[in-house]
């Protein structure tokens, strides 16, 4: 499945990647989605996929059975998608407030600080 | 002696409150401060005088071997006591000089400052302690050249100070550096004991170079000698001191002090000896061509600076001697003189010397002052400063490289200063009564009192130079000399240095008696001249200004896709290069998929490829949340219930808020043309596809250990949890959480702030709008 994965992780790059690289602002937000995204998979992905074995300890015992999947990058992924929640509704709401002050949805046009 | 140095900083601190108090009378309340260490330091002197060395030990970052040692031996008493003498002299003078001065209070602060700076720099045994207070003289000294800055002259002169002073600290820390690894120890006592060792040190010439970089542009040496001249936009209290026994006398100092550790070696005494010779001819040839009185004086400390280098340079037993006396004689004279121009400048209006004359029948005492002072600096007998010059023609006599070319040069210089020193001391006094800009009268008390003194020093030692061996004898021990038995005499009978001195004498008259012709001679040099060492500067000043402004038009041209791409382009070389080049990847294509698990994969793919070509925003928007629940999917099909959970959550919130915000946005339109589209598809595959091959050759590569192992041992016993991840989480990585929490608290203050100021401005927008609705 890894192999796979990496070439999805490659195209949700690519495609955050030109998403940012457009003019309109709100191709720009839906690019920063897509790249916090495909991070999040590409460290949950490199630690290496386990299948059916997820990182709980079961009742009564004092450590799994067996290997379970690595809990540390899930630990670290977690973080990372709430905080690409924070950082998103943050530069949501910047974008519209910018709408509703300059008028222009265009980056090009927000080049200059006084507008 | 730290406690009273750092003390002086917090006393400098309090300058303006002790000015609220004492009024016109700090300065000479602050005077006390230097006075008294000067007392202390003088108390020193005769068990200095017998040889002692004085370490008061005071760690500082003792991990770092940082120390905050001072180190009182010969050298170091004779710059501490100049320091603080002159210091205290200059405050009194200065209290006058600047009497109902607005800015009295911050003049006091700086130079406090500056003084305290300067005497930790001589005692610092530290190289990186000494380094600080470098660092220190170069900025108090630039707020000192700066301190009118209403003037344009005074800015300029002051950053250009700045810069050439600060350019050379940059090479000096890395001169630095170099000797504190080479010597291995930042304490100047213990490099200056393996001083043979450094000497052989493969790092010497490069240490070399910047340590003499750093000296050369402290102490204005050629090519570097411009900013000193300049620096005479200074007050001129600041200008005495500065340029007498302070700030100028740094480099010199620091030669001094390396000299037992680096000195000796061809390239150190061919070096020093050519290029002090160079700035003593310089100085003096300059000298003369000008008639501001404070010019004159600022050439012929150039000019001192060059002998000092010199006589470093050629160092032998007898060279040092006559560095230590010529140090101790110009400090004292070329302070009087200063101070005496300043005297001038403040009773005349103005600073040029042809523009006054018979000012001895207004003001005699000044006269008298002048001349003596004078007599030293044109190095005539009974002054220490006549004593200092034919030290300094022996030694250049006795030196062993390029004798005879450093000879000319050195007498060049001396007779061209003797006539400097008749046309300071002479012109403005002699003759008929000139009408000046103001009327002159005799000085007040304190701003005789300080040239007086020093010109009697310069006297008094010049009569008696036995009282001086001790500490003569002492210094050029800490200069690396064997045998410190000194006897310094006026009186040296018939030979060489005397016929030098008497036909330097004529050549100086003849000079002084046709200066003005000389001038109008010199003055056809002037496009020459033009072309000297800071038409260099300024060149490169421009230069600099105009590559940062292409730099910044370029690079920081607000657009944020070229910053984007230029990021990317770099990533994309320093990646592939260390991927492809460096290392020959490896893939391991082994597909172990099942179906569902290809599907959900194929979703991610869509919904990602979806959202970039929708045309509609809502399809985007859905096209995007497809992708996310499928990453969900994927963390369910893949052992991470939390990250699923968490996905979920996040991903159906954003597409509500995407959703409730995004609509009152503008509909996308097409902005940029295919070119530009074709060239942004090229740069994101690039880097898509470099990834996913990073990624893949990860995945070949061995899988090292994971350093999870404790933290799932550890969960049920020490955590008391079952799941890991959470107890990872709220325990093991409970820091990190907390965080989280402070950037998402952060956000949301963001957010609501934007939210609720819009709504205020609305507010006042339509309350504004509303009495012009009435009014229409």
């Amino acid at each position: 499945m890894e192999p796979l994965l990496a070439v999805a992780i490659g195209v949700l790059f690519a495609a955050a990647i030109y998403m940012m690289l457009r003019r309109s602002i709100v191709k720009l937000v839906i690019g920063l989605m897509l790249l916090s995204n495909a991070a999040n998979l590409l460290i949950f992905a490199t630690a290496g996929l386990v299948r059916g074995a997820p990182p709980l300890v079961p009742a009564g015992l004092s450590a799994p059975e067996g290997v379970v999947a690595d809990p540390l990058p899930q630990a670290l992924v977690l973080t990372a998608i709430v905080i690409a929640f924070g950082v998103l509704s943050f530069a949501v709401v910047l974008v519209r407030r910018a709408w509703e002050i300059v008028r222009a949805d265009d980056l090009d046009k927000m080049k200059d600080t006084d507008t | 002696m730290q406690l009273a140095v750092l003390g002086g900083f917090v006393l400098a601190a309090f300058a303006p409150l002790l000015h609220h108090w004492f009024g016109a009378r700090t300065p000479l309340v602050m005077a006390l401060f230097p006075a008294g260490m000067a007392l202390w330091l003088l108390g020193q002197w005769p068990a200095i005088a017998a040889g002692e060395v004085l370490l008061l030990e005071w760690g500082w970052v003792p991990g770092l071997d940082i120390t905050l040692t001072f180190l009182i031996d010969g050298l170091a008493l004779v710059f501490s006591l100049l320091i603080t003498v002159i210091g205290a002299l200059v405050l009194v003078y200065a209290g006058e000089y600047l009497r109902g001065h607005r800015d009295l209070p911050r003049f006091l602060v700086i130079i406090t400052a500056f003084m305290m700076s300067m005497l930790g720099l001589v005692l610092a045994d530290n190289l990186v302690t000494l380094f600080v207070f470098w660092e220190l003289t170069s900025i108090t000294s630039y707020l000192l050249i700066g301190f009118d800055h209403t003037s344009l002259a005074a800015r300029k002169a002051a950053l250009q100070g700045l810069f050439v002073t600060a350019g050379g600290g940059l090479a000096l820390l890395a001169g630095f550096a170099m000797l504190g690894v080479a010597g291995d120890s930042w304490s100047l006592v213990e490099l200056n004991a393996q001083g043979d060792l450094l000497r052989n040190h493969e790092l010497y010439t490069p240490l070399l170079i910047c340590v003499l970089l750093g000296a050369f542009t402290k102490s204005a040496q050629f090519p570097f000698h411009f900013w000193l001249p300049n620096a005479m936009a200074a007050p001129t209290p600041v200008s005495a001191y500065l340029h007498s026994a302070t700030m100028v006398k740094a480099g010199v100092y620091l030669l001094a002090r390396l000299h037992p550790s680096l000195g000796g070696t061809e390239t150190w005494v061919i070096t020093l000896s050519l290029i002090g010779a160079l700035t003593m001819a310089t100085g003096a040839f300059l000298a003369i061509q000008h008639t501001n009185i404070k010019k004159l004086l600022a050439y012929s400390t150039i000019m001192a600076l060059g002998t000092l280098t010199m006589l470093l340079g050629i160092g032998t037993e007898g060279a040092l001697v006559a560095f230590t006396a010529f140090l101790l004689a110009h400090s004292l004279y070329k302070g009087a003189l200063f101070m005496v121009a300043g005297i001038l400048d403040h009773e005349t209006g103005t600073k040029d010397v042809t523009a006054m004359g018979g000012l001895r029948r207004v003001m005699p005492m000044t006269a008298a002052v002048a001349f003596v002072a004078a007599l030293s600096l044109a190095g005539l007998p009974p002054m220490l400063g006549f004593l200092g010059k034919e030290l300094m023609f022996e030694s250049v006599l006795g030196a062993s490289d390029y004798r005879f070319v450093i000879l000319l040069l050195a007498f060049t210089a001396a007779f061209l200063t003797l006539a400097v020193a008749a046309i300071v001391a002479l012109r403005p006094f002699l003759g008929t009564l000139r009408e000046t800009p103001k009327v002159p009268h005799e000085a007040p008390l304190g701003m005789l009192a300080g040239p007086a003194l020093l010109a009697a020093l310069s006297l008094l030692t010049g009569l008696a130079p036995g009282m001086l061996d001790g500490l003569v004898g002492a210094t050029t021990a800490s200069l690396g000399a064997t045998d410190s038995n000194v006897h310094l005499a006026l009186w040296h009978g018939f030979n060489l240095p005397l016929l030098l001195s008497l036909l330097s004498l004529a050549l100086g008259a003849l000079a002084f008696r046709h200066w003005d012709r000389l001038r109008a001679r010199l003055a056809k040099l002037e496009p020459v001249m033009a072309r000297g060492p800071e038409a260099g500067y300024e060149a490169m000043m421009q230069g600099l200004v105009s590559v940062a402004g292409w730099q910044t038009r370029m690079l920081q041209n607000g657009y944020i896709r070229n910053y984007l791409v230029m990021t990317l382009l770099v990533l994309l070389g320093l990646v592939g290069h260390a991927l492809f080049i460096r290392h020959s990847p490896r893939f391991d294509l082994g597909l172990d998929v099942y179906f569902h698990e290809a599907i959900v994969a194929g979703l991610i793919i869509a919904g990602a490829v979806a959202a970039c070509v929708m045309r509609s925003r809502l399809a985007a928007v859905a096209a995007v949340g497809v992708m996310g629940f499928s990453i969900a999917l994927t963390f369910v099909l893949f052992s991470a219930p939390d990250l699923a959970i968490t996905q979920l959550l996040v991903e159906t919130l954003t597409v509500i808020l995407l959703v409730l915000v995004l609509f009152r946005l503008p509909r996308f339109a097409t902005l940029s043309t295919p070119l530009e589209r074709l060239r942004d598809l090229v740069i994101a595959t690039l880097t898509g596809g470099m990834i996913t091959l990073l990624m893949l050759s990860v995945l070949a590569g061995e899988r090292l250990p994971r350093i999870s192992d404790y933290m799932v041992a550890n969960s049920q016993p020490l955590g008391h949890g079952h799941n890991i991840v959470n107890v990872i989480l709220v325990d093991f990585r409970a820091l990190d959480t907390l965080g989280e929490m402070f950037v998402l608290a952060l956000a949301a203050i963001g957010v609501y702030a934007m939210l609720r100021f819009h709504a205020e401005e609305y507010d006042t927008r339509r309350s504004s709008a509303s009495p012009e609705k009435h009014d229409g």
